[in-house]
């Protein structure tokens, strides 16, 4: 078995309000070989960002890591002081965002945004530094990459500059990238570019990708295991493609029927009726049962754990299914 | 004689005059001055037209110019040059009030929830402002009625009358917008990007909402979006956009199972399909010009591989060939 790369345990995030305390990150685990490449899926407000930027600790105050251990090559980063976790970020963990118009400095050129990164985590010259940068941006199909560095922001097209993102982030060749949302913006000619780009770029350096995202297509074609999120909790776990073709959580079975590829055409979709609850109002028992059309007795009352069934071949949180399947 | 279709586009244009104060157009030529005008040419001669009861989607990538043809054909833009026809009347050339009727039966919903509320009003005041402004004679408890009715229509309750918008989640929010449109009967309505602000499992209510509405009061649409599976699920006709011009127009099967345009062929596979490897997309060249200075012949020309001499210097027309109207030099003489 290869090694683990990220072992996340029992990670908790909360949040401190004015009206009292919110749980956004609730028990979550999930673990990534090396090389592997895994998809958090899940709507807005199901915690899925939080999960990731908790990951490198890019949680800022009101939020804080309440319990659980992050380890990342046995190195527990939830313990990790601000020096130290400066010295993973953006080197051995990078991070690429959502929005291409937002990451990066508009005063500032592309290659003294380059540099910088480089020469703020290794001991290396101007002038190497400036070849590394070089090279990187030709990985990413940037055309005539010195002169390309001489420019500003503005002068790159959306899809330019999320691909410039992605050549920062693989500046310090780093282990694992955690990518939020990276297409979102984009066109869909745009963001099949860029996922086939961050693909062959994670295949070729043996990278670990968190793949974080909304679209249930994007995460079936890119990763090989994928949780899908509700309210702050995993509540199905498995191989990605398995899950999209036969998925047993009732959240994640109405995810995949409410999409219009699921029904023939001017047929009515299947909808899952009701909306995601807000932090600090999240239902008791099983956090879904407002919304689930399989609701019984002891959902209303018992919290369902995430247990794994070898049978099914996955990691389900949901009280249909029993110890027989185990 | 072929029934005439609810709404006839001929040959529209929409340009905008970007080129600001008087300074700013100012320069000089040979010790002379002259005023420069700056045109960002969003929409040109663009010819279509939507039959009752049809669903037409307009798809596109950002900048195509698929918004502001919507936001023409209602009125909130006026075009340039072309003709718009609603049920066999000219109406772009109308003035404000002989507009008025036409505003009754042409209705339009928003992308963003968010911003097409106004915050400081309750729904019910939302809901019936328009009728109010319409339909003055109504009484009170007419309008009362009617708010109601669209309310449940669109799966709301009238406990919501009395609440504000920021009580209302994107989904709700959008079906308020929805019920505003309703609530005054229209036969058309334009949507622009009804559902892309929105969560998965919320787009599949606003989209079965809006079959709905359509299969009980016979509406037509006109649907804005860039979300191809979508579009494929609820349209009838669908017609692709390039940097202000029709590449391709069909029937939504005829389209989806076969696109000739070479932009149609390269934006549908880059479609992420479910459950499916990352397909190989046919990869477009370069980015999308700007619309301010059009390439000349075929727009598209600078992005496409089958592209000649032909393409470079003269404009394709929009011809009928197999089974779709099509904009392309290479698909009329047979090469592609």
């Amino acid at each position: 078995m290869s090694e683990k790369l990220l072992d996340v345990k029992n990670l908790v995030v909360n949040f401190k309000m004015r009206s009292g305390e919110v749980t956004a990150i609730d028990n979550v685990s999930f673990s990534l070989l090396k090389g592997e490449k895994f998809g958090l899926v899940g709507e807005s407000g199901a915690g899925k960002s939080v999960t990731g930027f908790s990951i490198i600790k890019l949680i800022s105050k009101p939020g804080y890591i309440k319990s659980g251990e992050i380890l990342f090559k046995n190195n527990d980063l939830a313990k990790l002081d601000y020096e130290s976790i400066r010295k993973i970020r953006g080197n051995r963990i990078s991070m690429i965002f959502q929005d291409p118009m937002m990451t990066l400095n508009p005063v500032l050129t592309i290659g003294t945004q380059m540099i910088e990164t480089l020469m703020a985590h290794k001991n290396i010259s101007k002038s190497e530094a400036r070849k590394i940068a070089v090279e990187k941006l030709k990985k990413v199909h940037i055309p005539s990459p010195e002169k390309r560095l001489e420019q500003y922001p503005h002068e790159f097209s959306g899809g330019m500059r999320q691909r410039i993102i992605i050549a920062i982030s693989l500046l310090t060749d780093p282990e694992l990238i955690i990518a939020d949302e990276p297409t979102t913006a984009l066109d869909v000619t745009i963001q099949a570019e860029i996922m086939e780009l961050l693909l062959q770029l994670c295949d070729s350096m043996g990278m670990g990708l968190i793949l974080i995202t909304h679209d249930l297509a994007v995460v079936s074609q890119v990763t090989d295991r994928m949780a899908v999120m509700y309210a702050g909790k995993i509540i199905e776990e498995g191989n990605t493609l398995e899950i999209i073709e036969n998925p047993k959580h009732p959240y994640t079975e109405g995810l995949i029927a409410a999409l219009p590829e699921s029904a023939s055409t001017k047929e009515k979709l299947n909808q899952i009726p009701g909306n995601m609850p807000g932090l600090g109002k999240i239902p008791e028992g099983c956090s879904f049962h407002p919304r689930c059309t399989k609701m019984m007795d002891i959902c209303l009352t018992e919290v369902p754990e995430l247990k794994e069934y070898k049978k099914l071949h996955r990691k389900i949180s949901c009280h249909l299914y029993n110890e027989k399947e185990q | 004689m072929p029934e005439t279709p609810l709404l006839e586009v001929k040959g529209v244009y929409k340009h905008f005059d970007i080129s600001g104060g008087f300074l700013d157009k100012l320069s000089f030529e040979k010790g002379k001055p002259y005023l420069n005008k700056t045109y960002v040419k969003a929409v040109n001669n663009v010819s279509f037209d939507i039959n009752t009861g049809e669903t037409f989607s307009v798809v596109g990538e950002s900048g195509c110019g698929k918004s502001t043809l919507g936001r023409s054909i209602i009125g909130l833009y006026k075009i340039n040059r072309g003709e718009i026809h609603y049920s066999g009347k000219r109406i772009d050339n109308l003035s404000e009030k002989q507009m008025l009727v036409y505003r009754k039966k042409m209705q339009m919903v928003f992308q963003d929830p968010y911003a097409s509320l106004n915050p400081r009003k309750n729904i019910k005041s939302i809901l019936t402002a328009p009728l109010k402004f319409h339909f003055p004679d109504l009484s009170a408890s007419e309008i009362n009625d009617k708010a109601s009715e669209v309310l449940e229509l669109v799966g709301g309750d009238t406990a919501w009358f009395k609440r504000l918008p920021h009580e209302f989640s994107g989904g709700q929010r959008q079906r308020i917008s929805i019920a505003r449109s309703l609530i005054v009967d229209p036969e058309f309505i334009v949507a622009d990007e009804p559902i892309s602000a929105l969560d998965v499992s919320i787009q599949a209510q606003i989209i079965n909402l809006l079959i709905d509405a359509q299969n009980k009061k016979g509406l037509t649409y006109l649907f804005v979006a860039h979300d191809l599976s979508v579009v494929e699920h609820i349209s009838d006709k669908v017609m692709v956009m390039y940097l202000g011009t029709i590449c391709e127009l069909a029937d939504t099967k005829t389209l989806f199972s076969d696109p000739k345009h070479p932009y149609t062929k390269a934006l549908f596979s880059a479609i992420p399909k479910l459950g499916k490897p990352l397909a190989k997309h046919i990869p477009l060249e370069g980015e999308v010009p700007t619309p301010i200075n059009l390439p000349s012949g075929c727009v598209f020309h600078g992005r496409c591989r089958h592209a000649n001499e032909r393409c470079k210097t003269e404009v394709p027309a929009l011809i009928e060939k197999d089974g779709r109207k099509i904009a392309c030099h290479g698909v009329e003489e047979g090469r592609i």
